[in-house]
């Protein structure tokens, strides 16, 4: 994971959780869409092996539980940077206990915890983005200004800003990082909003990649010894104009492109 | 620096010239004690020196201390430097100003200045005669030029606008360079008096603590200025790359306060304790880009200390590594038979928090650096703590409009907002338009980004007005000393009444730089130790001992790693102590205080003065070279500057090019510069100013700022621009403009000015309540301030003329202009106004009052308008009854100003005035009219052509049923107005409230012009929707009953 000051560092490990049955029914939803469980389990797969195999990461695999119906989020439940792994509060109560199986597993990765004990404090990982340089904390329904202090606090290197996300669940629902000083953003009005404050409040300068799908610009940007870079997005077929201009900006942008698809 | 030296001489003559008639009897005296010394040393050439010294400046240098004080105090000319108070020092300080290159060659200049002074030198002149026949020729002649053109002169300058003036000046700098080297050589000759009244003066001890946490103790004459003291200091440090470090002092209220070097110690200090703190006053965004270690070095101390007091937080590893790294620079290799190391780590302070676990972590990475010299840890420092987020950010405790606690930090890159830790929002230096502040209020209005709609401003409470100043100050350095490529000068007119004209003095960092590139020394060597944290010797005995007593204190065996220190000791050695003061700077040859071109004469003076202060004058003498050298290096920086095209210009603006294409532009305003310091001594006796600036401005930088100065001239033309009127009010100044039809835009500036000079003058005097500072316009400020001081109506007329072909440059080229060209710096002037009003009703201070003050302004504005239209409305645009319509800028005036062919009620401003008082208006109201005019210009903007726009003009008028009375003479008031700018669009909005009584029933009027101007395409529908949606929301009890939108669109260029 990241070094002292070193942008993204290098990956090295991922933590994945099981998908519980309950997700389904149970989960929390922001739409009325149905869940197909048998695929999206078999989705999981698909990426752990991407992960695994072909990314040459350490998969740390944590066990489903029935009672945590979202537990598969895994990103929610903590922040990881440095050598500082902050346990994160949920904003949704009833994801509070997801974040017991992932301390012990980033534990077992020798981090130093820092845990978010603060009861009014709330904040998913889903709205810190973190640019290499600093800290974006979406402002949403799951996360609030207290939680973006204890996040400040724990990592006191990086300038942390926050940013209101009125639309969507996470800040991440519509950004993310799609490599060093790359951000992409989703096209929809709340996505481009959120992308100028965040421009505003930036000492650095980013490039941005304009995704027509918020959903597509939820990508995974990798920082691997072994291949490079390398971002992780959605695949072709989900999202064919996205997954276009991810491709284009993957080849402009790094010299050794390596872009694998979730399928 | 030439012109430095210039403007404070003619800032002098006119106070001369006002008055003083005890001064120039004091002169005359003073004169001939000059003449009997000049004689006494018998030395030919210092005699012509002396002379050209004394025709120059140097009259009004011989004044008594006191003498001086006094004038200057009449003056109230904040900008003028203070009155020097240690006679040769100061004079010393001036002649080093001048730019040795002007040296030769320039007696026709100086003949230039010989008239411009013959009225102060009248009384002296019998003496300067007698005198001047032992002298050489060229002097003589000089003398007999004066006395032929005194009388003419005399008329001139009194009539005669700035143009006059401007060229004076210019040459007076020249001349004053020459005068000066002259000068430089005769005090050397004259030390001998001077050395008497130095030793009158008082000495006062004054303890520096160092970064290293020793205290350095020095004796500086109880009036020396601010930089006396700083240089003493540096001197002590051998830190050439000196303008990165400041040195602090406490208040009486216990608040860290930076010694401004300009000023006079005693002053600032306001108590006996003549403590100070030596710091790191800009942090350097890349110290790899230092030239010398041992500025690498005090960084570091300051850095240490920052993140050991938490001041610059950082993180657990952060922490550690900082830690290793500031082991292996000040005490070497880590050896491996240490006893017991965490002990020793243990005894030094790393972090705030420090524990054993960090102490082992600290103690595991500094092994790992094994073989790093200490330079190479101390730059691995930097590069790790300069991305510390808070690294160089400036924190001042504050309140948001809600009351809600923040912290301002001010940094390189701007002003950031935190709300405990986390960043809550960032102004930028190129988002902020003005800074100000107020009372404990502190504004700056932002340029509006994409995602916002109009410029703003935001305000924050402090804890106190001198809190609010204090950030104030700190802003305007900061974003002097990283933004701009030469310090601004202070603003010489006092455009507002606000008291502090307070400007960055010192070296930008664009000029550091350079600076720094020139120095050629061998790397002095110093000795690494912070004896706060470590109190034991860690290095060879040095050249300069930082600290020498508590050195032994703890040595531990530590000797073995002196060595790794003393890789540039050996170079130094030839230095002297003696020498060392005036070494570094006298004689390296690339140093960073020499500026490239040195005339021999000067070095020559030098040198003979270098002796003496041997002998004598030691300390003063040549620290206070220093500074001159230091000055003198500044202005050939800036010299070069102006050649050079600006690393990071503050603000390449499209129109900033534009504008400078326009070379009558330029020349007008040089010329207008001028009146200032007239206008200064006019209103000299109205107030007392206590603040006194460096009299810094000078001809090389009115050159440099050319550019803003053509930025600030734009607004005059966009004054004109405003095309809606009041029919009330008719004024003697409209009286005046109709006679001067032709130069009505100039009629109109001036008559601005008038309503704010009688308001200005009582104002005056309070000064430090509040100030601002404009980012972009600086020196625009000092233009349209200029007719507002002028007291006689002709000097104005004459200055309206002089204007006007520079308007009609400008107008013609305003067509292709964006409105924001105009519209800011308009926005200036009006918020100016604005002020001066507020401090005038400072006693009541009274929203309302403000207000009534904001209709009267209004309505005398309002006059204007009349004037400009008629001559101006071809085209003859229709526009609801209202008048509302105001066409943004020049092009529109141009094309079809007059609408209805007389002038509306409602005077449509689309001038943008910011109500600086921080309560809200509040508006009451039933009715409402929103008129809003889209005037969209697409526009290829033509840099060098002035360029022939053909516009195709449209009126869309939506009215709601209920139609409001139109046009009872009510003049309405002028709330808001913003402009915003980006590059290609510019959107000012100005709102205009109006109420009238109708039958017991009070109705309220708001309207709303919105003047979109661009050189793009400007989606006119969503800006009109979006227009009519933030009037909704912002008085959702009011309706909207009118909407129009005007467009003009730029149909094709011809040839």
């Amino acid at each position: 994971m990241a070094g002292l000051m070193a942008g993204f560092g290098h990956y090295t490990h991922a933590v994945v959780r099981g998908i519980p049955a309950s997700l389904a029914k149970e989960a929390l939803r922001s739409s009325q869409t149905e869940v197909d469980l048998a695929k999206a389990v078999k989705e999981q797969e698909a990426y752990v092996e991407v992960l695994r195999t072909r990314l040459g990461l350490e998969v740390v695999e944590l066990p489903a539980d029935e009672s945590l119906p979202d537990c598969v989020f895994v990103e929610d439940a903590a922040v990881v940077c440095g050598d500082t792994a902050l346990i994160t509060r949920p904003g949704a109560e009833s994801r509070r206990g997801e974040t017991e199986a992932m301390k012990g597993a980033l534990k077992d990765l020798n981090l130093n915890i820092v845990e978010m004990t603060d009861e009014n404090a709330t904040l998913d990982g889903g709205d810190v983005l973190f640019t290499g340089r600093e800290f974006f904390v979406g402002l949403s329904k799951r996360t609030n200004q207290r939680g973006a202090e204890i996040l400040a606090d724990a990592f006191k290197d990086y300038a942390v800003s926050t940013v209101p996300v009125l639309e969507g669940l996470h800040l991440k629902s519509f950004c993310s990082m799609g490599g060093p000083g790359l951000i992409v953003i989703g096209s929809s009005e709340p996505a481009q909003k959120a992308l100028k404050i965040m421009q505003q409040m930036s000492d650095h300068r980013y490039d941005k990649l304009t995704v027509p799908d918020d959903l597509a610009a939820n990508c995974i940007y990798m920082n691997l010894p072994s291949k490079g870079h390398v971002l992780l997005h959605c695949t072709a077929e989900e999202f064919p104009e996205s997954a276009k201009e991810s491709l284009n900006a993957c080849s402009s942008q790094f010299a050794s492109p390596c872009r694998v698809f979730i399928s | 620096m030439t012109t430095e030296a210039g403007s404070e001489t003619e800032v002098k003559e006119k106070a001369e010239e006002s008055a003083a008639e005890p001064d120039q009897s004091e002169k005359a005296t003073e004169d001939s004690q000059e003449v009997a010394n000049a004689e006494v040393e018998e030395k030919e050439r210092a005699k012509v020196k002396e002379k050209e010294g004394k025709e120059g400046k140097g009259i009004s240098r011989y004044l008594p201390t006191w003498l001086k004080k006094q004038k200057s105090q009449s003056q109230t000319s904040p900008t003028k430097e203070d009155p020097p108070t240690e006679e040769p020092v100061s004079e010393v300080t001036q002649e080093e100003e001048g730019p040795t290159p002007e040296v030769n060659g320039h007696a026709e200049e100086v003949e230039e200045k010989e008239e411009v002074k013959s009225e102060q030198v009248k009384e002296k002149e019998a003496e300067t005669h007698s005198n001047a026949s032992a002298d050489t020729e060229p002097a003589k002649e000089e003398k007999v030029e004066e006395s032929a053109e005194k009388s003419p002169e005399e008329t001139k300058e009194t009539t005669e606008g700035e143009g006059a003036e401007e060229e004076t000046k210019e040459k007076e700098g020249a001349v004053e360079a020459e005068g000066e080297a002259g000068e430089g050589q005769t005090s050397i000759f004259q030390s001998p008096l001077r050395l008497v009244r130095k030793n009158k003066m008082k000495l006062v001890v004054c303890h520096v603590t160092l970064l290293d946490g020793t205290d350095f103790t020095c004796e500086v004459e109880k009036r020396a200025k601010g930089q006396y003291l700083f240089f003493k200091v540096c001197e002590h440090l051998n830190l050439l790359e000196k303008d990165y470090f400041g040195l602090t002092y406490k208040d009486n209220h216990d608040q860290k306060c930076w010694l401004d070097p300009t000023k006079e110690i005693k002053r600032q200090i306001r108590s006996n304790n003549w403590q100070f703190a030596f710091n790191v006053k800009f942090y350097p965004p890349d110290p790899s880009l230092l030239t010398e270690d041992i500025t690498r070095y005090l960084l570091c101390l300051q850095l240490r200390e920052d993140v050991a007091s938490g001041r610059l937080p950082c993180s657990f590893v952060t922490h550690a590594l900082l830690g290793s790294y500031t082991l292996q620079a000040e005490i070497g290799d880590y050896e491996p038979d240490q006893p017991r190391p965490l002990d020793f780590i243990s005894q030094l302070t790393f972090a705030p928090n420090q524990n054993k676990e960090m102490e082992e972590k600290i103690l595991e990475l500094y092994k790992s650096h094994r073989g790093m010299t200490p330079a190479q840890a101390d730059t691995q420092f930097l590069e790790n703590a300069k991305k510390l987020s808070m690294y160089g950010v400036d924190l001042h405790h504050a309140k948001d409009s809600e009351g809600v606690d923040i912290m301002l930090g001010v940094c390189a890159n701007g002003l950031l907002v935190y709300k405990d830790r986390l960043r809550i929002n960032r102004f930028a230096w190129p988002k902020i338009l003005k800074i100000s502040y107020k009372r404990n209020n502190f504004y700056i209005k932002i340029r509006p980004g994409e995602t916002e709609q109009f410029e703003s401003t935001v305000g924050f409470k402090l804890e106190n007005h001198r809190a609010a100043k204090r950030l104030w100050k700190v802003c305007v350095e900061n974003h002097s000393f990283f933004r701009l490529n030469a310090p601004e000068p202070p603003t010489k007119a006092r455009f507002l009444t606000l008291g502090s004209k307070f400007r960055y003095s010192g070296r930008t960092q664009a000029q550091t730089r350079m600076a720094s590139s020139l120095i050629d020394r061998p790397a002095p060597s110093f000795e690494r130790t912070s004896s706060k944290r470590i109190s034991r010797s860690l290095d060879g005995a040095p050249m300069i001992s930082i600290t020498e007593a508590g050195r032994e204190s703890a040595e531990n065996g530590r000797e073995p790693h002196l060595e790794l220190h003393s890789d540039s000791k050996v170079t130094v050695v030839d230095v002297s102590p003696g020498d060392a003061e005036a070494m570094p700077s006298q004689h390296s040859p690339g140093s960073s205080e020499l500026g490239p071109p040195q005339s021999s004469l000067r070095v020559h003076g030098d040198n003979i003065y270098v002796r003496h202060s041997n002998l004598m004058l030691e300390d003063h003498d040549k620290t206070q070279e220093e500074v001159l050298k230091h000055q003198a290096s500044i202005s050939q920086l800036k010299r070069s500057f102006m050649e050079a095209p600006p690393p990071s210009p503050p603000q390449p603006n499209q129109w900033e090019k534009r504008l400078t294409s326009s070379p009558a532009t330029i020349r007008l305003q040089q010329q207008q510069v001028v009146s200032v310091p007239q206008t200064e001594a006019a209103t000299a006796d109205n107030a007392i100013s206590d603040t006194k600036e460096p009299a810094k401005t000078t001809e090389v930088e009115i050159e440099e700022t050319v550019v803003v100065q053509e930025i600030s001239r734009a607004p005059k033309p966009g004054l004109v621009t405003v095309a809606a009127s009041t029919p009330a009010a008719p004024s003697a100044e409209q009286e005046m403009r109709e006679q001067e039809v032709e130069v009505q835009e100039e009629a109109v500036v001036v008559e601005e000015a008038k309503p704010r000079k009688e308001e200005s003058i009582s104002s005056e005097s309070e000064s430090e309540e509040e100030a601002e500072y404009h980012p972009y316009l600086p020196v625009s400020i000092s233009h349209t301030q200029i007719p507002e001081e002028k007291e006689e109506e002709e000097e104005q007329e004459k200055q309206e003329e002089d204007k006007t072909p520079e308007l009609q440059v400008l107008a013609s080229d305003a067509s292709s202009l964006p409105a924001e060209v105009i519209q800011p710096a308009e926005e200036t002037r009006r918020e100016e106004v604005e002020s001066k009003k507020e401090d005038n009703t400072e006693t009541e201070k009274t929203t309302n009052a403000e207000e009534e003050k904001e209709v009267e302004r209004e309505t005398e504005e309002s006059t204007d308008d009349p004037m400009v239209t008629p001559d101006e409305a071809p085209n003859g645009l229709t526009l609801p009854e209202e008048g509302v319509t105001v066409m943004d800028a020049r092009a529109e005036e141009e094309e079809e100003p007059k609408m209805n062919g007389e002038p509306s009620l409602t005077e449509a401003e689309p001038l943008p005035q910011v109500i600086c008082c921080s309560e809200p208006p509040v508006v009451k109201t039933e009715m409402v009219t929103i008129s809003d005019t889209f005037a969209a210009q697409k526009t290829e903007i033509a840099t060098k052509e002035v360029p022939i726009v053909h516009t195709e003009t449209k009126t869309i008028t939506y009215e709601a049923a209920q139609l409001d009375g139109n046009g009872d003479g009510e003049p309405g008031v002028l709330m808001t107005a913003q402009t915003i700018t980006s590059e290609s669009l510019c959107t000012t909005t100005t709102t205009h409230i109006t109420k009238t009584l109708k039958g017991g029933l009070s109705e309220t009027r708001i309207e709303k012009r919105i003047v979109i101007t661009g050189d793009c395409d400007i989606d006119h529908d969503q800006a009109l929707a979006q227009a009519i949606k933030e009037a909704k929301e912002q008085h959702p009890d009011m309706s909207v009953t009118r909407v129009v939108v005007h467009k003009e669109t730029e149909l094709a260029e011809e040839d």
